[in-house]
């Protein structure tokens, strides 16, 4: 049940104890009025269709409706202390709480704190108004229960909000008692973020505790209905980044919404419900958001694509992009819109991003033809090899082995993608030979089933073609020997 | 030493002599029903098939967890022939279990069990029996993932058997689960105790239909039959039917080599839609079609005892159908046909279903 249910507001409760209950008790009365029989019922059905029933009811013994009676009055007796020993209980049982006595009969969002308090998870774990707010919830009356005097804050504004939560959040001994794993350093972290900077600069439109947490009904980071959770996050930051009017005295642009959404990353994350997928805090940060530098964009998008980093680390491209103060990733893959890596992007052909600084005779243009012409080969005799293993699997050859062998070449052509990175033919070169040799021989071994094949059907042609001689030879001998010793007439069997 | 000469020293030391007068004597009736005669006679031939091809699948198989599904790999890709010896194994399986069906239907229609046939007809029913053993332990051989899935499902009912489920289970398995343990008592049986036991009951059942010759079916009058020698008329006959089944195991081992599938792996799903083969697919389909309960007793439970009932009531069927042509005889034709519709009609429904 619902905190709201469970806490009914006590004059409320007051009032049900003593004017409802009244009602309560008369249709218990008509109740058992009901299940006992006819004496209370009325109207034309019971002067119609009764009569042959009464007539019946009272040729019945009088004891048995005096025995009736009784059991209603004692049922009674018994109902009635307990109903009102249970209203009672759950009107004063309860801790007294002006705050949500007085709100719950406001309106529009003087009430909302109230109506979203069932979802907060602070409401969950014992929390009340007055644990954040302060004042007396203990008194009736609007003056004391808000008393500044009392501690009690009312809604802070914008800049007081990361305080707000800090106060029991930077705190490691208050919040060991609810969440010791949480951080308690978020607050810190918050004031080195550009919305923590710009907050403390006096400017009350960016981002704080509440712009991404949602107000009262703050649900923890796993409830898939938190504004936080992996699968909102975007839409949580969209809220304010790809809003052109509230974004319009930043300096940053409004579409990184919207590209994120056509990512890589997004279909990973939306359509695949990866969880691990990357969404806005996983390179931004969260309590400490800023977007990465130049610098650190190499080791933001390195979290994931380890290998990738390292290789790039230690290429030529490194210093070269630094020289040049180019991102080092963002360069080719650019930032939100992380369209999905293909060989397309490697090579001098058009949609290559090498040709958007190599030339033409250059050694980086002449590199970027080679590994793309080594990554064509493999993934080409690769593709024959799959083509050939998969007809000779169709006709219902034994090919198993070969093809999972293949998985070897597809090892090596993965490999090779991610070498890439070294911007190096030596090294790309190195894994494309093995996985070469290892597609050549699953397609010789697909070839050799598909051989096997025509010899099996060539075969069964030739064993036939005996077959059948044999069973006609063995028939004519049968006719022979038929028409020389025809059936005999036989005895009674 | 010509031929003549050597037929003479086998004589003179095991005396052909019986064997050449029964040869000579045995007759077979000739009318319409004559073509049933031919079942008998391909069901033993495709056994003596599966006795050649298994002999030689066994220089290869290695029975084990870890080298069953790789040395059957091994036969079907690296063995001379191997592919060939093994899809003829498997088909010619298949084509004996139904051939087997066709026969024993055949001689029920016709009555075959009558007296003083009862026996020929008990052990016959118990090699049905026996060949459905064989069907379902060698299922497994291959240890591949519909192998070991299907094992799993057929071993878990043989579990619900009230009272010796549990031992049954065990007994079956070799432990609580299907494991390697399972494989190589699955090979056991299927090399070694079901050959035996089915060596006797054939002798049983060939013996007895040499003494008792061919059954006659009701309503055909017995004193203008007309016979024909089964050495060589029938026997030659028959020698066609079996040249032309080689050709269709040929082309069926040709044309659809028996797959191999994936590796049987403990840890990976059932594939989707798993049943067993065709033979015991009208049963499977039946336990599926049974609520869960009835009557509070476990609907599977009841579906393997009457099941079980079901195989008592045929072995046992020459003891009480035993009059011709009377009222009771014609039942039993009609809950034959009821059954083999049944079978016919459960068995599509699981596969189209």
């Amino acid at each position: 049940m619902s905190q709201d249910q469970e806490l009914p507001p006590a004059h409320f409760s007051k009032s049900i104890t003593h004017r409802n209950l009244a009602r309560t008790v008369a249709t218990d009365r008509a109740d058992f009025g009901v299940l006992s029989d006819e004496p209370e019922t009325t109207g034309p059905l019971s002067s119609v269709t009764r009569p042959s029933t009464r007539r019946s009811s009272a040729s019945r013994s009088s004891t048995s409706r005096s025995s009736r009676r009784l059991a209603r009055i004692i049922s009674l007796s018994i109902v009635l202390p307990l109903l009102t020993l249970g209203l009672f209980g759950l009107c004063y049982g309860q801790k007294k709480d002006s705050c949500v006595e007085c709100h719950s009969q406001m309106e529009g969002e003087l009430l909302e704190p109230v109506t979203h308090s069932k979802d907060d998870i602070h409401f969950s774990r014992g929390l009340s108004c007055s644990s954040c707010h302060g004042g007396d919830p203990t008194q009736d009356d609007p003056t004391s229960a808000m008393n500044k005097g009392k501690g009690f804050v009312g809604k802070p504004a914008p800049k007081d909000i990361p305080n707000f939560c800090g106060k029991c959040h930077s705190n490691a001994d208050f919040m060991k008692k609810f969440n010791p794993s949480l951080r308690v350093d978020q607050q810190k972290e918050y004031l080195t973020s550009v919305h923590g900077k710009l907050l403390e600069s006096g400017d009350q439109k960016v981002a704080t505790c509440i712009s991404c947490h949602g107000v009262h009904g703050i649900r923890g980071v796993k409830d898939a209905q938190a504004l936080v959770y992996p699968l909102n996050v975007a839409d949580t930051c969209g809220k304010c980044h790809s809003n052109a009017e509230y974004m319009a005295g930043y300096s940053i642009p409004h579409d990184q919404f919207a590209n994120y959404k056509a990512s890589v990353h997004a279909r990973a994350l939306y359509e695949r419900q990866d969880l691990s997928a990357p969404t806005c805090n996983s390179c931004h940060g969260n309590h400490g958001a800023a977007p990465p530098g130049l610098a650190s964009v190499a080791n933001v998008c390195g979290q994931c694509h380890v290998r990738q980093s390292e290789l790039f680390q230690a290429s030529v491209h490194k210093t070269a992009f630094d020289t040049m103060q180019v991102g080092e990733c963002k360069q080719c893959h650019s930032n939100h819109k992380i369209v999905p890596p293909g060989d397309f992007m490697i090579g001098t052909a058009e949609g290559s991003v090498c040709t958007s600084c190599h030339i033409e005779g250059d050694g980086g243009y002449v590199a970027a033809r080679q590994i793309r012409g080594m990554i064509d080969n493999l993934s080409g005799r690769m593709d024959s090899a799959m083509a050939v293993l998969g007809k000779a699997e169709r006709a219902g050859m034994e090919v198993s082995r070969p093809k999972f062998e293949l998985s070897d070449a597809t090892n090596s052509l993965t490999n090779a993608r991610v070498l890439v990175h070294s911007f190096s033919v030596d090294e790309v070169e190195k894994v494309i030979k093995p996985g070469l040799e290892t597609a050549d021989r699953s397609e010789k071994a697909g070839n050799a089933a598909l051989a096997d094949l025509t010899f099996r059907r060539k075969g069964l042609g030739v064993s036939l073609f005996f077959i059948l001689f044999v069973a006609v030879l063995i028939y004519i001998k049968v006719r022979q020997l038929e028409s020389r010793h025809p059936g005999a007439e036989s005895k009674p069997n | 030493m010509n031929t003549g000469a050597l037929i003479d020293w086998i004589d003179a030391r095991v005396g052909l002599g019986p064997l050449a007068e029964l040869a000579h004597k045995k007759e077979v009736p000739l009318h319409r029903h004559t073509i049933w005669y031919y079942f008998g006679g391909m069901t033993l031939f495709l056994f003596v098939v599966q006795v050649t091809t298994g002999a030689l699948l066994l220089l290869y198989y290695r029975p084990g967890a870890e080298s069953a599904f790789e040395s059957i790999q091994f036969i079907m890709t690296d063995v001379q022939f191997g592919w060939l010896i093994r899809s003829i194994h498997s088909w010619s399986a298949n084509l004996m279990i139904a051939a087997l069906f066709v026969h024993m239907f055949s001689a029920f229609f016709t009555k075959a069990y009558r007296s003083p046939r009862e026996l020929t007809w008990v052990s016959g029913a118990l090699l049905l029996f026996i060949v459905l053993g064989f069907g379902f332990s060698g299922y497994l051989l291959p240890w591949n993932r519909l192998a070991f899935f299907a094992t799993k499902v057929g071993t878990d009912i043989a579990g619900t058997v009230p009272l010796a489920g549990g031992f049954l289970l065990r007994f079956l398995r070799g432990g609580e689960d299907v494991t390697g343990a399972t494989l190589t008592r699955f090979f056991g049986f299927h090399v070694a105790i079901l050959p035996g036991i089915t060596t006797v009951l054939l002798v049983v059942h060939v013996f007895l239909v040499q003494k008792h010759g061919m059954s006659t079916p009701e309503g055909i009058d017995r004193t203008r039959l007309r016979t024909m020698r089964f050495v060589p008329n029938f026997l030659l006959r028959d020698l066609i039917g079996w040249v032309l089944a080689v050709g269709v195991l040929a082309a069926l081992a040709a044309i659809f080599p028996w797959e191999l599938g994936e590796k049987a792996d403990a840890f990976a799903s059932a594939p989707a839609g798993i049943r067993p083969e065709w033979y015991f697919l009208f049963m499977f389909q039946t336990l599926k079609f049974i609520p869960a309960k009835i009557l509070g007793v476990d609907g599977e439970v009841i579906g393997i005892l009457a099941f079980a009932l079901g195989g008592l009531l045929w072995v046992i069927v020459p003891f009480i159908d035993r009059i011709p042509g009377t009222r009771t005889s014609r039942v039993f034709t009609a809950a034959g046909i009821v059954v083999v519709l049944y079978i016919i009609g459960m068995t599509i429904y699981g596969y189209v279903g």
